[in-house]
């Protein structure tokens, strides 16, 4: 496969406690890539490690051959964005103020608000559905308006390589579903997508490249349609299912046994 | 548009229009002030007067150029350097409380100044490297006993509240074991003071000010950045560690600078960064509406310092204390109440 983005043989800890040893993973390029696996089996852990947030103990996560930790922090910062959980905005800021942040790592100390700035910001705002929220403050905003207004900054960011952790989280079903087309269609652009879903059923729908992780080592990676069975599902989440077919996009669709009886 | 676009050729910047206003207003209010404060002598002088003395002319002149306006200045460029760097500090704490007067580096900082009084004999630039070794020697303890619970937190304010108090007591301590004229030159200074400043004496800190004033200027789109969390920042390309220790090394070298020259003034740090992101409707806690509030609040401080119990000059740290010890009990009150 030989993506641009990859982790080799890297070790992962915070401290003492090792997430995960020798892991391996390649991402495909100009795919959406989702990370599925039950709590705390290393699956954010790994995505910030791609995002440069944890500087592995062992091994080098690279990108186009190099250690992303050798790039200058704008260069890379150019190339690949990450949008994390629990952000908390500053207070009073306007909505085009926090997007016009993305834009960070493309401007000078004299060039804070080029052409390009502009068109780039209206552009996210635009993507995300907030533009009508523009001049609102973002303490102003219910949760849902906001985790998309904190998704058009990381897309004003654009980067070639988006990685979100569990974007989906404090969105309602509506919304989670708009993220998600709004994900595939920036893959669908020509971004390349990672990103941490807690859903596994939305994770097989949308996700070109599945990579299913259990006690800090990969499980399985694949296409869903490949990957996903019985077995794997009891292996990742400890889950005895069926899987049928998504009656709409025909892929794997997870319908637990528990409580069947 | 609430803002305006400013281009012409490579460079461009995007300027918020109530930030614009409420910048003006305060240069203008700062200014304003000023030149009464010129004219406040034992009683105060006609305008036109004053103005005469400015331009050279008159009896006064002497009195106004070479006495008054290096206090009026030093309030200012002082009271910017002290917003200025609450400012910092809040952002890199990130909370309202966490300034430099409060967290014990006015104090640590003016420990430094004490022993370089005591010890070396205090000439200008003993004094200002003393403050500085002082004021960064607090912030490593801050920051040491803090490190487990990360740079933003109560726990950094509390430890800070408690560094600040162990230094005072130092503080107290070395004048009580001074020699009597050093002591009662330190104890005339341990409240923060601009009385009877002259130009040779600002003239050092006011270039260091400058200096720090720039670095500062440069740092603080980076700050702004640094406000969206850690994760964010350093995913957008700002170089932590490197910013951090920049815009610490600035902050208490803009706190330490004033305290080497007035001692330890409280409350401005605190209270301007607060005030004047509030009128500046700005986004966070920058630093311009910070500064330039700093640079009115210790003017209009220092005004009152003279006038309320005239013909008795009050320290103006005296004026600072009273007023930031309101507004601290409030903070504190209003902090404790979050969830």
């Amino acid at each position: 496969m030989n993506g641009r983005l990859t982790a080799d043989d890297v070790t992962l800890a915070y401290g003492d406690r090792v997430v995960s040893a020798d892991l391996t993973v390649d991402v495909p390029d100009r795919a959406f890539t989702a990370v599925v696996g039950a709590n705390a089996c290393g699956k954010s852990t790994l995505l910030r490690s791609f995002a440069r947030l944890l500087a592995p103990a062992a091994g080098r996560v690279r990108f186009d051959g190099r250690d992303v930790r050798d790039y200058r922090p704008k260069a890379i910062a150019r190339e690949i964005g990450f949008l994390p959980q629990g952000l908390v905005a500053p207070e009073n800021i306007a909505v085009r103020q926090l997007v016009a942040r993305g834009r960070y790592p493309h401007q000078t100390l004299l060039s804070t608000w080029s052409r390009e700035d502009e068109r780039a910001v209206a552009a996210a705002m635009k993507a995300a559905g907030v533009t009508e929220l523009a001049e609102r403050t973002v303490e102003s905003l219910s949760g849902g308006q906001r985790q998309r207004v904190w998704v058009a900054m990381v897309l004003a960011q654009e980067t070639s390589y988006l990685l979100l952790d569990e974007p989906t989280t404090f969105l309602d079903i509506t919304h989670q579903y708009q993220l998600l087309t709004l994900l595939a269609r920036l893959r669908d652009e020509g971004r390349t997508i990672i990103a941490v879903l807690h859903d596994i059923n939305q994770a097989c729908r949308f996700a070109d490249h599945l990579i299913a992780m259990r006690d800090g080592r990969v499980v399985a990676a694949g296409a869903p349609a490949d990957i996903v069975d019985t077995a794997l599902i009891k292996e990742v989440f400890d889950l005895s299912c069926v899987i049928v077919p998504d009656p709409v996009t025909g892929t794997p669709m997870i319908v637990p046994d528990a409580g069947a009886e | 548009m609430s803002a305006l676009v400013l281009r012409a050729g490579r460079l461009s910047a995007l300027v918020e229009r109530r930030t614009a206003v409420a910048s003006l207003a305060l240069v203008a209010a700062a200014l304003l002030l000023a030149f009464a404060a010129l004219c406040r002598g034992d009683s105060w002088d006609p305008p036109g007067e004053v103005l005469a003395a400015l331009a050279g002319q008159g009896d006064a002149a002497l009195i106004v150029q070479e006495w008054r306006l290096p206090r009026v200045t030093a309030a200012l460029v002082f009271g910017a350097a002290l917003g200025a760097a609450g400012a910092v500090f809040q952002n890199v704490t990130r909370n309202a409380l966490g300034s430099p007067d409060v967290i014990g580096l006015d104090a640590g900082a003016y420990t430094g100044v004490l022993i370089a009084i005591t010890v070396f004999g205090g000439t200008a630039a003993g004094l200002a490297a003393g403050s500085l070794t002082g004021g960064l020697a607090a912030a490593a303890v801050v920051y040491v006993l803090s490190l487990r619970s990360g740079l933003s937190g109560l726990r950094l304010i509390v430890i800070g509240i408690a560094v600040n108090a162990m230094m005072t007591a130092v503080n107290n301590w070395i004048v009580l074991r001074a020699q009597l004229d050093v002591a009662i030159a330190a104890t005339g200074w341990s409240a923060g003071s601009l009385n009877g400043l002259d130009w040779a004496e600002v003239r050092v800190p006011f270039l260091i000010i400058a200096a720090l004033g720039l670095l500062l200027a440069a740092l603080s789109r980076t700050m702004g950045q640094a406000a969206l969390g850690d994760e964010v920042a350093a995913t957008s390309g700002v170089a932590l560690k490197r910013y951090r220790l920049l815009v610490i090394i600035t902050g208490v070298g803009l706190t330490a600078t004033v305290t080497s020259a007035t001692g330890p003034i409280v409350f401005v740090a605190l209270a301007a960064p607060q005030i004047g992101r509030r009128l500046a409707g700005a986004a966070g806690t920058p630093a311009l509406p910070a500064a330039l509030t700093g640079a009115l609040l210790l003017l209009a401080a220092d005004l009152a310092a003279q006038t309320v119990l005239a013909p008795v000059q009050l320290p103006v740290g005296v004026v600072t204390t009273v007023i930031g010890g309101a507004y601290l009990t409030w903070l504190l009150t209003m902090e404790m109440r979050k969830p």
